[in-house]
Formats: C-alpha cells, structure tokens, sequence
C-alpha cells in the first residue's frame, strides 16, 4: 500500500508456495481438533437433551452465551490462565461449535418421523439400535448440515487465533496488516476463504455419499 | 482470582476514565461504529430482502448471500477493506473497519427479510389483493407487519456479529473497546487485557438482551398468540 507498489506482487506469491503450505497445515490441524472436539462434546449433549427435554433451555441458554462473546475477548479471557497456547484457542473455537452442533443433531433426531421409530420397536430393536440404526442414519443430512456451518464459522474464526501466535492463514493477514504489505494480507484472506469453500463442498460430498436416499427424493 | 481483583482495580482506577483511552470515549467509539455499520446494512438490506420477497423472484441468490456471509471470516473481510480505504485515501481506523462491518451486516438482514415475507400465508396476500390493496399496499401492511420477527431475528444476528467484529478495529489502528485487548496483548498487561475482554463480552451480551426485549415487544400479540398455539 505504499506508493508505486502493485496491489498484488505475484513474484512474492509464487515465492512463498512452502509458507502457505506450513500455514494451511497450521490452519486445518486447529480447525480439525475444534471441529472434532465440538461434536464429540455436542453429540452427547444432543443425546442428553433428547434423552431429558428439561435439560434444553439451560444447555441452549449456556451454549448461546458463549457464541455470543467475541472471539477475540474470550481468548483474551482465557489467555491469563491458560497462556499463549493451542489449548487457548481450542476452548474458544470449540466453544463456538456446540451451539450449531447440538441445534441441528436434536432437530434431526426429533425429525425422524414417529412410525418409522414405531415400527422398529415393534421390531424388537432395542433403544440403543433404534438410535443408531434408525434415528441417527436419518437424522445424517441434518447432522452434517451442522457440522458444515461449524466447519465454515472455525475456518473464519481459526484466523483471529493468529493474533495469539498460531499461524494459520491468519497469521498472513496478521502480519500483512502489521506490515502494511498488501499481497500477503489478501493472499491470507483469499486461502481462508478457498479453504472454507473447499472444506464445505467436501462436506456436501460426503454427505451425499452417506445418504444416498436423499438424493432420490 | 487476583486476576479479577486486577481487573476491579482496573475498573475503579480514575485514571481509565479520563483522555482518549477512556472507557466511555472506547465504549461511544465502539458503539457508533457497530451503529452506523448496522444502519448502513439495514438501509441496503432490508429493501432489497423485502422486494425479493415480495416478488419471490433471485430466491438462489437472497437464499445463499447468508451463506456466503459465513464463509467470509471478519479478518479477512478487514483485509480486503484495509487497502480500499487506502486507495481511496481514507486512511486506517474507522473507515477500513466501516468497511469491513457493513458486508458483515448486510447477509443475515437480507435472508431474513427475504424469508420473512416469503413464508407470509398466500391466502392472506390473495385476500389483500381481493380487498383492493396495491403492492406496496401489500408488502408495508401486510407483508411487513407478518415478516417483523424474523426481519428483526436479522438485525439482532448482524448487531452482535459487527459489535463482536468491531473488536478487530484495533487491529488498523482504529478506536473502541477492542483497543485495550489489542494493546493489553501488545504490552503484556493482562489486567488491561481482560478488563477489555469483559466489556466486550458484556456489550455483546447485552446487544443480545436488549434486542430480544424489543422483538418481544415489537412483534404483533396476534402474531405471539399464534406462534404460541402451534
């Protein structure tokens, strides 16, 4: 952004192929844990509100409070007691997953029309087969259409952990910015936004591969 | 614990209420700022959610503006701002960060109202049309009046994205609140850093609060009864 220099200096890109790499590696290993960490969390909360109907108001009321705080106050919130550190930023990330996962895992159990959980009890199946052979296959496409918008929302939220020293593609924006140099800073939010997009085709992939009846419908 | 008296301390020192770091020149900063961001949003968004709506027609795009809202992290939404406010020779802190908050703004707005009137009965649009009711008649009297909680839903998401963004102002040399999280992590004083973080957390919350209060109060009680009943 000083005068005379070129928005974009392609010559520097093509130069920093191995630090994107580093970068996106950094960016997909907090993301993974994040995203990872908040189903297996979710997952059993979901069960639990299934399970104790009781339980949703406090758990929805606890999970929204926390994914209203702002990314970067909650880290900084954190950063007195558990310091500079991955675990920092994946009690954040993780955080901000379980409101989205635990929303779309109970609306796809609750989905699952009454007959057909019917029909299996009357089946024999007992409730542990009833929910993973018949409530959890059907309640897939909803479940991953969670995790798609968790996925997306840890991709965006993974940069700002760059201002705790994590890398990750933020950590180009970070230093673009500090820098004043404009070729890294939009290459940082250009891969972001491509790695976003990219995990979420993927996502949509995957889940048309898992259900392959909501195709036909 | 200590950290909280620090922050206390921090709180009820005279000195943080006083210059240009004050807390309630940071908290005004932060709140124009979230303010205008929304209003410049709104005032894109809800006209062009409201006519898709009406007309039912672009449903593709106003259905998947959201999504692409998601997909857009607010730093790197700060990382294309930042060299359009240099071109144009605004400089850094308030105009980069404007620029940053108000697409961030303007994608939960214009789905919502979009979906909004576009879930109002077709009987009811029929029977105000058989009454003799223009299209504009329609969409302020009838569409309008039925989409408020969701159009509302819209704008209470987008405050609390641009309030929890604006935090990242700081970041371009811009003012509020996100300055004593940005310069409490500079300077390693981490009372200053957590004292910043609570009032983030607590204006975000808050925005939260207030808007769900004036959803409530706003939304038709013939609207209420009927959502109650379902």
């Amino acid at each position: 952004m000083t005068a005379g220099e070129p928005l974009i200096r392609w010559d520097w890109i093509a130069s920093h192929t191995d630090e994107f790499a580093r970068r996106l590696g950094q960016h997909l290993e907090l993301t993974l844990i994040a995203v990872g960490v908040g189903f297996a969390v979710a997952f059993a909360l979901a069960l639990l509100i299934v399970r104790i109907p009781r339980l949703e108001g406090p758990i929805t009321w606890v999970t929204g409070t926390l994914y209203t705080i702002p990314s970067l106050a909650l880290f900084a919130l954190l950063i007195p007691y558990t310091g500079l550190t991955v675990l920092t930023a994946e009690i954040g990330l993780t955080s901000y997953t379980l409101l989205i996962l635990i929303r779309n895992i109970v609306r796809g159990i609750r989905g699952v029309p009454a007959e057909v959980r019917e029909a299996a009890v009357g089946m024999g199946y007992t409730p542990r087969q009833v929910l993973w052979r018949v409530e959890l296959p059907l309640a897939l496409a909803v479940i991953i259409a969670g995790v798609r918008l968790a996925a997306i929302s840890t991709i965006g939220l993974v940069t700002v952990t760059a201002l705790i020293g994590l890398g990750g593609f933020g950590q180009l924006i970070y230093e673009g910015l500090q820098r004043f140099f404009s070729t890294e800073l939009i290459a940082g939010a250009v891969l972001s936004v491509a790695l976003a997009i990219t995990a979420d085709g993927l996502l949509v992939l995957l889940q048309r591969a898992l259900t392959p009846w909501t195709r036909i419908a | 614990m200590s950290l909280l008296l620090d922050a206390l301390r921090w709180f009820t020192d005279p000195a943080h209420y006083q210059g240009s770091d004050a807390i309630q020149t940071r908290l005004l900063e932060h709140v124009e700022l979230s303010g205008l961001a929304v209003l410049i949003g709104a005032m894109v968004a809800l006209p062009i959610g409201l006519a898709l709506g009406h007309t039912g027609r672009f449903a593709f795009v106003a259905l998947n503006v959201a999504n692409i809202g998601r997909a857009l992290p607010s730093l790197a939404l700060l990382a294309f701002a930042l060299p359009i406010a240099f071109g144009l020779g605004l400089g850094l802190g308030f105009w980069p960060t404007l620029f940053s908050l108000v697409p961030l703004a303007i994608p939960p707005m214009l789905t919502n109202a979009y979906v909004g009137v576009r879930n109002v009965d077709r009987d009811v649009i029929e029977a105000a049309r058989g009454m003799g009711l223009s299209e504009p008649g329609i969409l302020r009297r009838i569409e309008l009046p039925l989409a408020l909680p969701l159009v509302l839903a819209g704008m209470r998401t987008a405050a609390v994205n641009v309030v929890a963004t604006a935090t990242l102002g700081a970041l371009v040399a811009g003012g509020g609140l996100g300055r004593y999280i940005v310069d409490g992590l500079g300077l390693q004083e981490y009372d200053r850093l957590f004292a910043g973080a609570l009032l983030v957390a607590v204006l975000a919350i808050a925005v939260e609060v207030a808007f769900s209060t004036f959803e409530r109060r706003a939304v038709s009680p013939g609207l209420e009864a009927r959502a109650g009943a379902l």
